[in-house]
């Protein structure tokens, strides 16, 4: 059974032109262990729908359809209390700027017991051990006496590497990561990849991973949920929607991924770029972009369409002879 | 023989591709982050400099697009800066078409050099004034320089650059805030062209837009490249887009050079310890199956560099005397490199290759 189950999440934005959908009919799930990698361009939605998972939305933004199941249980309409057990205890969040996560008045050490006492049974001492212990395990040298660092005393990657440990520090089940290799440096990414990897292998939690970043959700991800204007354009398994992909969008995304080793003459593009909110085309959002629009896709509003391994929202896959995008 | 050339009006010569356009030498620019001088007085604290740029050469040719690639912190944006004249360096000259830039005596030496030297910066949302229509931002190079003062010479420029940087002329009577980020890029690429310069420095343009856009950005700079024949300096930290976009590549870590190859040399035979670690760490999106090394460490503080050669707490063919000497950059396999492991052929260098085929980031 997936742990996280997302269906047909619709998130609202009242304005004066009127309600703005900003995530509309979105739907995946994720299995325990797994990493479910949701991609697209800033302001295609993708953080909001994480948002959303932890019950974190800013009014006036609102869940106005939908529902977000975690182990079975809805948890898109808890009152806030109830929530907030969750959040923390179940599902840990990480976010691309590990400076405002954490507090700039509290060393680390106090953070990570502080959460680990609210969430836990643990005793002040067993915290504590628990907190070097954790600090030790996300590769951050000499825990014991780094836990009484303030957070300006470490620098970007060791300070993401905290911030890791604060969302892991319960053992939640879920943990959503949203661009938190983003702030960092090639090299230091690396390592924070390959951490994240581990604790997902170790721990069997299941990751939701927010990044604009197709080199870091092709190593990470087992599926992958490519976001165009709020909804989902393709989702699959990771292999098949990079090496071969059913929407148009996630093959010209992919193409215009600069590559070493490959010709070095024009990167292809696609022309113009993502929709506002409040001028998402009639139809299939991206139909003023794409290279194969028809007259149903001006018109219709593509639903998701079996397209080999992945499902493409896409009129292109709707005919029994489907066309190659 | 020059070919010459009419844009907008103004005639100008073209002189032959290759020469050096900018060269640095000993470049350094220290800056200093020291206590405040009561604080100092009182904990006798002696200043603290900061080697942002700590002596580095370099010659950029004419109508070749130089790269400087290194993680954050290493001095790249500065050296930037330096070569455009934001900062004055604290060691070291720079050259433009032959003149030394510490020559020039006020404003009126130094208007020519400014006219043929513009820079784009990183973050198109800050590098345009919010208040003023985008006319007047494109204007104004043309305007301080006195290229033209005619208005409806002015207005045809104008309405000429927006459209070679694919924006249409009737953009022009906007506020930067009706653009998304790359049509803003645009408006900066279109205002770096205004004065005609010959030397663009690109300073992360693209690492604050979205990869499609992205995509847009690099082709027009290229296709500007081809057809003005401008020399480019680019500097990023994403390795991809260097390999796309480049000719010749300088690596730099904690304020020095420490490999200087053509671009294809670069990536298929790196020779610096540093610039293989840094290939090694390109996110696979082929998924050839291979983990990503993680590099172990991180960049030290420049503040207080290590001793000799500045990575050799994370390199793992350090020995005493890269503890101790700090490595020059020599020739080496057609290259510039700045390691004793190469120069003492301790470094094996053929074994170096990458599997490179697909690697995107």
């Amino acid at each position: 059974m997936p742990l996280l189950e997302v269906q047909d999440l619709r998130i609202e934005l009242p304005t004066r032109r009127g309600t703005l959908a900003a995530v509309d009919g979105v739907s995946f799930a994720i299995e325990p262990g797994k990493v479910l990698g949701v991609v697209g361009e800033s302001g295609a939605g993708k953080s909001l729908t994480g948002t959303a998972v932890i019950g974190l939305l800013e009014p006036p933004l609102r869940i106005a359809g939908g529902r977000i199941l975690f182990d079975g249980r809805r948890i898109d309409n808890l009152p806030y209390e109830q929530m907030r057990r969750i959040r923390g205890r179940e599902i840990g969040a990480i976010f691309q700027d590990p400076l405002t996560s954490l507090n700039p008045l509290y060393t680390v050490g106090r953070q990570l017991t502080e959460t680990i006492l609210t969430h836990t049974e643990m005793t002040p001492t067993q915290a504590r051990r628990r907190a070097v212990e954790l600090l030790g395990e996300v590769g951050i040298p000499s825990p014991e006496q780094r836990v009484d660092a303030y957070p300006h005393q470490f620098s970007g990657g060791m300070r993401q590497r905290v911030v890791i440990a604060l969302a892991l520090c319960v053992n939640p089940r879920l943990v959503i990561a949203d661009e938190p290799t983003t702030a960092l440096d090639v090299s230091i990414q690396a390592q924070i990849i390959a951490l994240l990897k581990r604790l997902c292998r170790e721990h069997g939690t299941a990751v939701m991973l927010v990044t604009h970043d197709m080199g870091v959700i092709a190593e990470t991800a087992d599926d992958v949920a490519v976001m165009y204007a709020g909804r989902i354009a393709e989702i699959g398994p990771v292999r098949d929607v990079v090496k071969n992909p059913g929407h148009p969008y996630t093959a010209g995304l992919m193409a215009s991924i600069p590559a070493i080793g490959g010709p070095r003459d024009r990167l292809r593009q696609i022309d113009g770029s993502m929709p506002r909110l409040f001028e998402i085309p009639q139809g299939c959002a991206f139909h003023p972009r794409c290279p194969h629009a028809f007259a149903r896709c001006t018109a219709e509003r593509p639903e998701a369409l079996p397209t080999g391994r992945t499902l493409a929202a896409c009129w292109l896959h709707d005919t029994p002879e489907a066309v190659d995008a | 023989m020059p070919e010459t050339k009419t844009r907008g009006g103004v005639e100008f010569a073209r002189p032959a591709a290759g020469e050096t356009l900018v060269r640095a030498r000993d470049l350094a620019c220290h800056f200093e982050v020291s206590a405040p001088l009561l604080t100092r007085l009182l904990e006798r604290r002696p200043r603290t400099m900061l080697k942002a740029v700590d002596g580095i050469d370099l010659d950029v040719r004419r109508g070749e697009t130089f790269s400087v690639v290194g993680e954050s912190g290493c001095g790249k944006s500065t050296v930037a800066r330096l070569l455009v004249g934001l900062y004055r360096p604290t060691g070291g000259t720079i050259e433009f078409e032959g003149v030394d830039l510490a020559a020039l005596r006020g404003r009126a030496e130094r208007a020519p050099f400014h006219r043929k030297v513009q820079m784009i910066f990183q973050d198109p949302y800050a590098s345009l004034n919010p208040r003023w229509r985008v006319r007047d931002i494109i204007a104004e190079p043309i305007r301080t320089h006195r290229l033209l003062t005619e208005p409806a010479a002015l207005r045809r420029r104008v309405d000429e650059l927006l459209s070679q940087v694919g924006l249409s002329p009737t953009d022009a009577d906007k506020f930067p805030h009706e653009f998304s980020g790359g049509q803003r890029q645009r408006i900066s690429i279109a205002r770096g062209l205004a004065s005609e310069p010959e030397f663009l420095v690109c300073d992360e343009p693209t690492s604050a837009l979205d990869v499609s856009v992205q995509a847009q950005i690099l082709n027009l700079l290229k296709d500007l490249q081809r057809e003005y024949g401008l020399t480019y300096l680019f500097i990023s930290h994403n390795l991809a887009v260097i390999y796309h976009i480049s000719d010749r590549v300088g690596v730099m870590y904690l304020g020095r050079l420490v490999e200087v190859a053509e671009v294809g040399d670069l990536f298929a035979r790196p020779l610096h310890p540093y610039t293989r670690l840094l290939l090694e760490t390109v996110p696979d999106l082929e998924m050839s199956g291979r983990d990503r090394q993680p590099m172990a460490g991180e960049v030290p503080s420049p503040i207080d560099p290590p001793t000799g050669c500045a990575f050799h707490p994370r390199c793992p063919f350090a020995n005493d005397r890269c503890r101790s000497e700090r490595p020059r950059l020599r020739h080496a396999h057609g290259a510039a490199v700045a390691c004793h492991a190469i120069e003492e052929a301790r470094l094996p260098v053929d074994s170096a290759g990458v599997p490179l085929e697909g690697r995107r980031a």
